[in-house]
């Protein structure tokens, strides 16, 4: 049998060996030239005028608000969306209901929406033209070019992502478990404590880790509400752009090595997370 | 606790589940729901726990309605068909999932839940795997786990949905005993879902046979067996000879034997074993031996019965080896029947 085998596997997959080195070869010159290069540019850039240089760069009072704008953005919108993540997935994969499709279809409005259009959105409605900017105005509410602008527009950027983790998986998972739990006296939130959240930890991480990757990182519909006001309505990509223009070169990329770091580590944990849930999964 | 449904009904969409279903059930029964797949009987069990609801209807137990109770508040235990384990938690930490949710004021404090769990295990012969999780368990083991938690909060009802299906043929035998046995001791009032006659015949003191969302007939499984009340229970259950009444027929049923009732009831449902066959001393007789299976102890024999007007039939008929032996048949040869009874119907 395994002669056989043997022969199908060279049949199929033996291609010359100038074809396959040179298949591996292109990916990974592909992977190195837009992946590596770019990062260890990043990281020559942010270093080009000294240690001192960088860490001054990231002590600048500016820089300092942006990274804490943009911490206090994902510290608002992620607990958020998870709430609402986890709520979606509960509603569309527990309950039969009308309108369940168009519900799914909403959820996904923002990823297949462009992030300008998304920005644009909140301008039209909160700015000082929108449907509600005079009502904003008399009341000396300021949403637009502050930071509820900057937090709403993230909000709406990032709500699909633990939605959409976690619907699949919790559809695959079954709703046995959490009936046995209720059939032997459990309240909603003992089985939801005990039986779905310790089922749906993995996916729920996952999520979560997304959501927060781009809660940081988003730049377009940030860039349309936040008004670019320096120390006060930068988040980090925002401010990364306008050092860059105004030749701060070494702030641009001190900025954007952090973000590039930001990046490395959500790619770990991804991994991680991934490698867990397969575990998890498995053990079915 | 016994169990009392009233006008239970039940729609998806279009599709009607369950017609008007009136059924009692007296304490410490094991009733066994018996019907084809899709005939609403697991939709019944899940309205009895109080997991789906009824339209309309009511349910009562021990003489209390409990329609609006939720599943939490109705004192049932339900085993699921695939046993709904938690995945994440020890065989230990399963059984004592029940006890733990309880109510502060109601809950016991961890020593008497060891003891209770412990306790539990032993009943269901598993107690040496209270460290392990359900993914390195047996089928039949995690069955009696599944068991064994729904037992842990002292249900008054026991709810059992396929509890032999996803099991190999020769655990579920063992089990099926096993389960009789248990219910001797415990003497809960239980009710298990199945659509393999044989087992709800080998387990159930009570059978309830439901077919498209209606009860058929309800009572022992002899009863069921001896006197089913129509045409749909007597072929569901067991075997089946069918013969529809003809003027050459009729002839034909009474030179085997049989009394042909005056009037009204046109069909017969005859048993195999109450066929007997013996040679024909009429070279004439409509009756060929076509073939015969070995059934253990039993022999099924096939045989072709050809009279003039009809199309060929096949009649099955059932006997003891020794016996069939002593007849000393050939395939091919020409015998006679001899029917001993036969259920009427219109």
């Amino acid at each position: 049998m395994s002669s056989i085998s043997n022969n199908v596997h060279q049949t199929t997959l033996d291609d010359p060996t100038w074809v396959r080195w040179s298949l591996i070869a292109i990916a990974l010159g592909f992977i190195i030239l837009f992946l590596c290069v770019p990062l260890l540019l990043v990281i020559i850039q942010a270093f080009s005028k000294g240690f001192a240089a960088y860490f001054s760069a990231l002590n600048q009072h500016d820089m300092l608000a942006a990274m804490r704008l943009t911490l206090l953005t994902a510290l608002i919108t992620v607990p958020l969306n998870t709430i609402f993540g986890v709520a979606a997935a509960w509603a569309i994969t527990r309950f039969d209901f009308r309108g369940k499709d168009f519900l799914i279809t909403l959820i996904d409005l923002p990823f297949s929406v462009s992030p300008v259009i998304s920005g644009l959105i909140f301008v039209l409605m909160f700015g000082a033209q929108g449907w509600l900017g005079h009502w904003l105005m008399i009341n000396d509410i300021k949403i637009i070019f502050a930071v509820p602008g900057i937090v709403l527009a993230t909000l709406f950027i990032t709500f699909p992502f633990v939605a959409r983790q976690l619907i699949p998986f919790m559809q695959e998972m079954g709703s046995e478990e959490e009936e046995a739990a209720l059939s032997l006296g459990a309240s909603g939130w003992k089985m939801f404590f005990f039986i779905t959240l310790p089922n749906i930890k993995w996916a729920l991480l996952y999520g979560v880790l997304l959501c927060n990757a781009r809660a940081m990182g988003e730049f377009g519909a940030v860039s349309v509400v936040s008004g670019h006001i320096r120390g006060l309505t930068n988040t980090l990509p925002l401010h990364v752009e306008v050092s860059y223009n105004e030749y701060d070169s070494v702030s641009a990329f001190a900025g954007a090595s952090i973000l590039a770091g930001l990046a490395i580590m959500t790619l770990i944990l991804k991994t991680l997370l991934e490698w867990k849930q397969q575990a998890s999964r498995q053990s079915r | 606790m016994s169990i009392l449904l009233s006008h239970i009904s039940k729609n998806f969409g279009d599709f009607s589940a369950l017609h008007n279903i009136d059924l009692e059930i007296p304490e410490g029964e094991l009733v066994a729901l018996l019907g084809p797949s899709g005939c609403g009987k697991t939709t019944l069990l899940r309205i009895i726990a109080g997991l789906e609801q009824a339209d309309s209807g009511n349910i009562f137990l021990n003489g209390e309605d409990k329609t609006s109770h939720h599943v939490s508040e109705r004192g049932i235990g339900f085993v699921f068909q695939h046993y709904a384990l938690f995945r994440h938690m020890t065989v230990f930490d399963n059984v004592a999932f029940g006890l733990r949710v309880k109510k502060k004021e109601h809950r016991p404090n961890e020593a008497i839940i060891a003891k209770k769990v412990h306790a539990l295990l032993e009943l269901v012969q598993l107690d040496w795997l209270h460290d392990r999780f359900p993914d390195q368990l047996s089928g039949g083991q995690r069955q009696r786990i599944a068991l064994a938690r729904a037992l842990a909060v002292e249900p008054s009802v026991l709810l059992l949905d396929e509890p032999f299906g996803a099991l190999d043929a020769s655990v579920r035998k063992d089990l099926r005993q096993w389960l009789r046995n248990l219910h001797h001791e415990l003497n809960v009032t239980s009710i298990f879902v199945t659509h393999d006659q044989e087992e709800a015949m080998e387990v159930a003191s009570q059978v309830v046979v439901l077919n498209k969302g209606h009860i058929e007939q309800q009572g022992s499984p002899a009863d069921i067996y001896d006197y089913p009340a129509n045409v749909f229970v007597s072929k569901f259950i067991g075997q089946t000879n069918e013969f529809h009444l003809h003027r050459h027929t009729s002839d034909w049923l009474k030179q085997a034997g049989l009394h042909i009732p005056e009037e009204g009831d046109k069909v017969a449902h005859v048993r195999p074993h109450d066929i007997e066959i013996v040679k024909a001393t009429d070279e004439n007789s409509p009756v060929i031996l076509k073939d015969w299976q070995h059934l253990g102890a039993l022999i099924r024999v096939e045989l072709t019965k050809k009279l003039h007007e009809s199309e060929p039939k096949t009649v099955y008929a059932e006997m003891p080896n020794e016996q069939f032996k002593r007849l000393n048949l050939s395939r091919g040869d020409r015998v006679e029947l001899k029917i001993r009874q036969a259920h009427w119907f219109n």
